[in-house]
C-alpha cells in the first residue's frame, strides 16, 4: 500500500506524470468509439421497453387453491409461451394469481390462459386477460424531460457563474451526455428492459458524473489559476496535472463507489437471479466507471481544447514558453561558466541545475537561484535570475536608535 | 500552494502555547499514561477545540430531536409513524383499486378523456410523488395501486368528481403568509394534492384580469386587485348604469338558487354563519379540510374557499356556469389584431353556446362593480379550490376570454391545463379494491440489503487501508450518515409518506459512494497540503479552505438536480429526486458538522498532529519532511540529504510554511 501512496506522492509532485491533456486525441478516439456502439445499439436494436412504458397484458387465474410457489409456475408458464418479457407475478387477496407482461398476440394470449388454467387446476373462464395502459405514460417521460433540460440549463448558468467561464460547464455538459448515452446504449446493445428502476439508475448516474466531473474541475480552475498568475506552466500543463493530482482522489471515489454497486452485482447474479436488482446494479456498475473516466479523459482534455484558442490563453501560454527558453538558455551558459566550480563542490551530483548551498561563506560568492519553490515543480527547478546580494547575505541589521542628546 | 494564507500568522500565536502543550502531553504519553492527550482543564480551554466541539454538539441535538422527533410521532401522531421507514408497492405490497371513470350524463369516455382521467388521479393519489403509486389504464378502467393501506377517506378523495365551477366572487382577503411557508408538511398526502401541484406552479401569484377574446384595446394586465374588500356594499358609482345588467341575469341566470339575494353577486347572502367561517378559515393551517368542505358544498350555497396558492380567500356566490360549459382552454402568446406578438402569455377559454350566453351576463352584471372591488371578479373552482379568480375588464358576448396576468409559458400551460380537466365533468366509480402483494419478493430485499451491508464493510476496510487511523473518522462519519438518513427516511415516511422502493434503497447505496467523496477530497486536500509542506495542524486547515469549496459547488449542484426534477416532474422520478436531495443534504451535513470538527479536534492530539506512524498522516509516508521547529526553542537536526540534490530545500530546512 506504501507504494500506492507513494504513487500518490509522485503524481502529486509530477514526478510522475500521467500526460492526458497531450494525448487527447486517443481519448477522445476510445470515446467516439463508445459513442458510435452505444448509437448503434440504440438506432439497430433499439430499447426494450417494459410494461410500464408501453403496456402489456394482464392476466389473472381467480380462486386458486394451491397457491404455492405460484411466483415460479406462472412465470415458467410465460417464458414458454412468449419468451423474452420481464413478467411480474403478484398475489392479490389470497387466492387470485396477476400476472402482468409485454403485449401479445391474441392466440399467444389463448394459450396462455388455457396453460395457466391448467397449472392452477382451475376453469378456463377463471383466467381473464385484458389489456393494462403505461403506468408510467407519455406525460410522465415528457414532463421528466422538460425537467431535465431545465436542470441542464440551470446548471449550465450556475457552473458558469462559479467557474466564470461557459466552457467549463460545456465541458462537463459534454461529459455527461457521453455517460448517460454510454449507458443508456449498453442497456439497449444488452436488451436488458428499461423500467422505471433503470430510469431511475440512468438519472443516479446523471447526478454522479456531473458530480464527480465538478470535482475534478475545481482542482483544474484552482491550478489554472495559479498557472495564469506566475507564468510557470501553460494551460493545458496546469490542468494535465491537476488531473494527474486528482488522480489518486478519482481512484479512491470510484472504488468506493463501485464496491458496493459490485457487491450488489455479484450477489444478484449469483443468488438472487434477474430482475430489478440486477438491471439497477449492471446500469449503476457501467456508469459510474464511464463516469470516472470521462471527466478525466474526456472533460479535461476538452476544456483544454476549448480554452486554448482563447487569446489570453495563447499570450499566456506563449509568456511561459518564452521564459522556460530564456531560463534554458540561461542555465546552458551558466553551466559553461562554471563547470569547474560546480564539480569541486559536490562531485557526485550529476544534474547541475540545483544551485549550490553550502555555509553562509560560500553562498556569498555561489551564484543561487530562485529559492526552491515549496512544492518542487514539475521540471527539475529552473535558473532563475540571480539573488540580489541583499537577499543572499539574510535579514538586515535593524537601524540604529541614535543615542540621547 | 505554498505561500501561506495571510492571517495565518495570526493563528501561530495560540499555536505556541499548543506546542509546548503537545511537547509535555508527549512525555506524558512516553512515560505511559493511558490516554494520550493533554491535562484535562487545559483541553477544555484550548480556544482550538471549542469551534469544533460546539459544531459537534449542534450535531448531536440535531440528531437527537431527529430521532426524539420519530418516538413524538410514533407516540402520539395522527397516524402513528412507524419506527423502521416505510416501503414502496414493489417491497410491501399494497392496495389495488380500479376505479371506472363516469361521466355526469352517461356519456362514454373517450380514450383522450381516459389519459386526462389518469392524469387526475395521478396527481390526487400521489401530488408530492413520494409515495410512487402506480397510475396505469386497464382497459377502460383506470388502475391504481397504493403502497400501504388507504383509509376509506383516501379513496373517497380519489373517486370524487373533478367538476369546475365558475362562481362570482363577493368578498376577498389576502391572506399574510404568516411567517413560514404556506406549505406544511401534510399527514396524508392523498387528498387535494392538487394545491400542492398549483403552489409550485404558479408560485408567482398572478394578478389576472379576463377581457374579450379579440378586445386589444386595452391589452395590458390591471394592477393587483386584492383589495380585501371587507363587507359594506361598494355599489359603484356607475351603479346606475349596471342596474338593468342585474336584473337580466337575475332573470336568466341558469343556477339561480333562488336565494333571497337579489342576483348571485349579492352580498345578502353572506349569512353570519359564513361571516364567521370566512374569519375563522386559516389558509395556511386547514387548507386541506377548507378544500374538502368546499369540494363538497352545494352549489347554490355561498362559499367560503381559499386560493390554490393559500394566498387569498374568498366567500364566493352560487355557481354560475360549470366547467361543461367550458369547450377548450388554451395557453400562447398574445396576439394583437394585426398579428403582432407582444410577448404576454394568456389563457383563452372558448364557451360552448350557452356557456357563451351565462358568461356573457355574468361578466356584464360583474363590470358593474368597480375595477378593483371584490365583486368584480370571478373564480374557478376545482377541487374546492380556487385556480383562478380573474378581474373582468370588459362584456365578454362571444364566448371567447383571454386570462392575462404576469404568466410564464409554463404557468399559462397549467392554468390552462387545469382548466381542460375541470371542463371534463367525470367521477369515479370504485369496481374493485384488493390487497396485492409485493412485486419483489422479500427476498429480493432481504439479500439487496446484506449486499449493502458487504459493500459498507468493503468501504470502511478500503478506507481503512488507504488512510490508516484517518480512516476511522471516515467510517464514523459514514455510520453518523447512515443513522441520519435512516432516521430521516423514516420520519419523511411519517410526515409525507415517503416510501423506499428498491430503486431507492439503491440510490441509497450509491450514495454511499457520493457521501465517502466528501471525506476523500477533505483528506487528499490536507495531505496535498502535508506534501506541500505545511505541518498537519495547519495542513487541515488550509486542507479544509479548499476541500469545502470543491464539496460545496459540486452538492450544490446536486441540490439543484433534486429540486428542478422534483418540482417538475411526477411519479418515479420525483420520487428519486427526493432521494438525491435528501442525501446530499446529509453529505453536508456529515462532512461539515462532524468530519471536518473530528478531524480538527484530532490534529491537536499528539499522534494525528505530530503525524505518528498509522495515522494517516506521516509527512515522510507523505513524501514530506517532518516540521523542524519542535517548540520551546528546540530545533531538529536536518534528515540526511535526499538523494539526487545536493542541499537541503528549504522546507527541510525550515519545517515548510509554518
Amino acid at each position: 500500500m506504501s507504494r500506492f501512496s507513494q504513487f500518490g506522492n509522485d503524481l502529486y509532485s509530477g514526478r510522475r506524470s500521467f500526460n492526458i491533456v497531450g494525448r487527447r486525441r486517443f481519448w477522445y478516439a476510445v470515446s467516439a468509439v463508445l459513442v458510435v456502439v452505444s448509437l448503434l445499439g440504440l438506432f439497430g436494436r433499439g430499447l426494450n421497453f417494459g410494461i410500464e412504458f408501453s403496456g402489456g397484458t394482464e392476466l389473472r387465474v381467480l380462486g386458486v387453491s394451491q397457491i404455492d410457489g405460484y411466483e415460479q409456475r406462472a412465470g415458467d408458464l410465460v417464458d414458454e409461451n412468449v419468451p423474452d418479457r420481464t413478467t411480474t407475478v403478484t398475489l392479490i387477496g389470497d387466492d387470485t394469481v396477476r400476472v402482468q407482461t409485454g403485449e401479445m398476440e391474441a392466440g399467444q394470449a389463448e394459450d396462455l390462459r388455457a396453460d395457466l388454467a391448467q397449472e392452477f387446476s382451475v376453469p378456463v373462464e377463471s383466467v381473464t386477460s385484458s389489456l393494462v395502459g403505461p403506468s408510467w405514460g407519455e406525460s410522465v417521460t415528457q414532463r421528466a424531460l422538460i425537467a431535465l433540460v431545465i436542470f441542464l440549463l440551470l446548471v449550465t448558468v450556475v457552473l458558469t457563474l462559479y467557474f466564470r467561464t461557459w466552457k467549463m460547464a460545456a465541458a462537463a455538459l459534454v461529459a455527461l451526455i457521453h455517460d448517460v448515452l454510454f449507458t443508456v446504449g449498453v442497456y439497449a446493445l444488452l436488451g436488458i428492459e428499461v423500467s422505471p428502476a433503470s430510469v431511475i439508475g440512468f438519472l443516479t448516474i446523471l447526478g454522479y458524473s456531473i458530480y464527480d466531473t465538478i470535482v475534478v474541475f475545481d482542482k483544474v480552475r484552482e491550478n489554472t489559476e495559479q498557472a495564469l498568475d506566475t507564468h510557470r506552466a501553460t494551460y493545458g500543463e496546469a490542468a494535465n496535472q491537476a488531473v494527474n493530482q486528482t488522480f489518486v482522489r478519482s481512484i479512491n471515489t470510484s472504488v468506493v463507489a463501485l464496491l458496493p454497486v459490485l457487491v450488489i452485482l455479484v450477489i444478484g447474479v449469483t443468488l438472487i437471479g434477474p430482475g430489478t436488482l440486477v438491471d439497477l446494479a449492471w446500469a449503476l456498475f457501467i456508469g459510474i466507471a464511464v463516469g470516472t473516466f470521462s471527466s478525466i479523459f474526456i472533460a479535461t482534455p476538452l476544456l483544454v481544447h476549448l480554452r486554448e484558442g482563447e487569446p489570453a490563453i495563447r499570450k499566456h501560454d506563449a509568456t511561459v514558453l518564452k521564459r522556460r527558453a530564456r531560463g534554458e538558455a540561461r542555465a546552458g551558459r551558466r553551466a559553461v561558466d562554471q563547470p569547474e566550480d560546480e564539480v569541486a563542490h559536490d562531485p557526485s551530483v550529476a544534474g547541475g541545475d540545483v544551485e549550490d548551498v553550502g555555509d553562509a561563506g560560500q553562498r556569498e560568492t555561489a551564484t543561487v537561484g530562485t529559492p526552491a519553490p515549496a512544492r518542487p515543480a514539475p521540471s527539475t527547478a529552473p535558473q532563475g535570475r540571480p539573488l540580489h546580494p541583499y537577499a543572499q547575505r539574510g535579514p538586515r541589521n535593524q537601524p540604529r536608535r541614535k543615542p540621547r542628546g | 500552494m505554498s505561500t501561506s494564507v495571510p492571517g495565518r500568522q495570526d493563528e501561530d500565536l495560540p499555536g505556541l502555547s499548543s506546542t509546548t502543550g503537545r511537547t509535555t502531553s508527549r512525555r506524558r504519553s512516553a512515560a505511559g499514561s493511558g490516554k494520550p492527550g493533554k491535562p484535562r482543564p487545559k483541553k477544555a480551554r484550548n480556544p482550538r477545540l471549542r469551534g469544533p466541539l460546539r459544531t459537534l454538539l449542534a450535531l448531536l441535538v440535531l440528531t437527537v430531536g431527529l430521532y426524539a422527533g420519530i418516538g413524538a410521532a410514533n407516540l402520539w401522531g395522527e397516524p402513528q409513524a412507524q419506527l423502521t421507514p416505510q416501503l414502496g408497492l414493489d417491497l410491501a405490497g399494497g392496495r389495488q383499486v380500479v376505479l371506472a371513470p363516469q361521466t355526469d350524463d352517461g356519456q362514454s369516455v373517450s380514450a383522450d378523456q381516459l389519459e386526462q382521467a389518469i392524469d387526475i388521479i395521478r396527481r390526487r393519489v400521489d401530488g408530492t410523488g413520494t409515495a410512487e403509486a402506480e397510475v396505469s389504464r386497464l382497459g377502460t378502467n383506470v388502475s391504481v395501486a397504493i403502497p400501504g393501506n388507504p383509509t376509506p377517506d383516501q379513496l373517497e378523495a380519489l373517486s370524487r368528481s373533478s367538476q369546475m365551477v365558475f362562481r362570482p366572487v363577493l368578498v376577498a382577503q389576502p391572506v399574510a403568509p404568516t411567517g413560514a411557508e404556506p406549505q406544511v408538511p401534510r399527514e396524508l398526502p392523498l387528498p387535494s394534492e392538487q394545491r400542492q401541484e398549483q403552489v409550485e406552479q404558479l408560485a408567482p401569484p398572478a394578478p389576472e384580469s379576463v377581457e374579450e377574446g379579440d378586445g386589444t384595446d386595452d391589452a395590458v394586465q390591471t394592477e393587483e386587485n386584492r383589495g380585501g374588500e371587507r363587507l359594506p356594499a361598494s355599489t359603484s358609482t356607475d351603479g346606475a348604469a349596471t342596474t338593468g345588467d342585474d336584473d337580466a341575469s337575475q332573470t336568466t341566470a341558469p343556477v339561480e338558487p333562488a336565494p333571497p339575494a337579489s342576483n348571485p353577486s349579492d352580498l345578502a347572502q353572506i349569512t353570519p354563519e359564513v361571516q364567521q367561517q370566512f374569519v375563522e378559515a386559516d389558509c395556511a393551517a386547514d387548507a386541506e379540510e377548507i378544500a374538502d368542505a368546499a369540494a363538497g358544498a352545494p352549489a347554490g350555497q355561498p362559499l367560503v374557499v381559499c386560493s390554490a396558492e393559500g394566498d387569498e380567500k374568498y366567500i364566493l356566490g352560487p355557481v354560475e356556469l360549470s366547467g361543461a360549459n367550458l369547450v377548450d382552454a388554451t395557453s400562447g402568446v398574445q396576439q394583437l389584431q394585426q398579428g403582432v406578438v407582444t410577448g404576454v402569455w394568456e389563457v383563452v377559454l372558448t364557451f360552448d353556446d350557452e356557456g357563451t350566453q351565462a358568461f356573457g351576463e355574468v361578466t356584464s352584471r360583474l363590470m358593474g362593480f368597480q375595477e378593483g372591488a371584490a365583486q368584480n371578479r370571478f373564480a374557478m373552482v376545482l377541487d374546492g379550490e380556487v385556480i383562478s379568480a380573474p378581474t373582468v375588464r370588459s362584456v365578454i358576448s362571444n364566448g371567447i376570454a383571454t386570462i392575462t396576468g404576469n404568466f410564464t409559458p409554463e404557468t399559462a400551460q397549467t392554468l390552462a391545463n387545469q382548466l381542460k380537466f375541470g371542463a371534463l365533468p367525470l367521477s369515479f366509480e370504485v369496481q374493485t379494491s384488493e390487497q396485492i402483494s409485493p412485486t419483489l419478493g422479500g427476498e429480493q430485499l432481504r439479500w439487496g440489503l446484506v449486499a449493502g451491508l458487504v459493500g459498507l464493510l468493503l468501504v470502511f476496510a478500503f478506507m481503512l487501508v488507504q488512510y490508516h487511523a484517518l480512516g476511522l473518522v471516515a467510517v464514523a462519519s459514514l455510520l453518523v450518515a447512515a443513522l441520519l438518513a435512516y432516521g430521516s427516511v423514516t420520519l419523511l415516511g411519517w410526515a409525507t409518506n415517503f416510501r423506499l422502493t428498491m430503486a431507492g434503497v439503491t440510490g441509497l447505496i450509491v450514495a454511499i459512494g457520493v457521501t465517502a467523496d466528501s471525506f476523500i477530497v477533505y483528506f487528499e486536500r490536507v495531505r496535498d497540503e502535508v506534501r506541500s509542506g505545511r505541518p498537519l495542524r495547519y495542513a487541515v486547515d488550509t486542507g479544509w479552505d479548499r476541500a469545502r469549496r470543491t464539496i460545496i459547488i459540486s452538492d450544490v449542484v446536486n441540490l439543484i438536480a433534486a429540486a428542478v426534477l422534483y418540482y417538475l416532474s411526477e411519479s418515479g422520478v420525483k420520487a428519486f429526486a427526493f432521494t438525491l436531495g435528501l442525501t446530499t443534504l446529509i453529505d453536508l451535513l456529515v462532512v461539515i458538522m462532524f468530519t471536518h470538527p473530528v478531524v480538527s479536534m484530532l490534529a491537536n492530539t499528539p499522534f494525528f498532529g505530530e503525524g505518528r506512524k498509522w495515522s494517516g498522516m506521516e509527512p515522510e509516508r507523505l513524501g514530506a519532511k517532518r516540521s523542524t521547529y519542535l517548540g520551546r526553542g528546540q530545533f531538529r537536526e536536518p534528515d540526511a540529504v535526499a538523494p539526487g540534490r545536493r542541499r537541503h530545500t528549504r522546507e527541510e530546512l525550515e519545517g515548510g510554511v509554518v
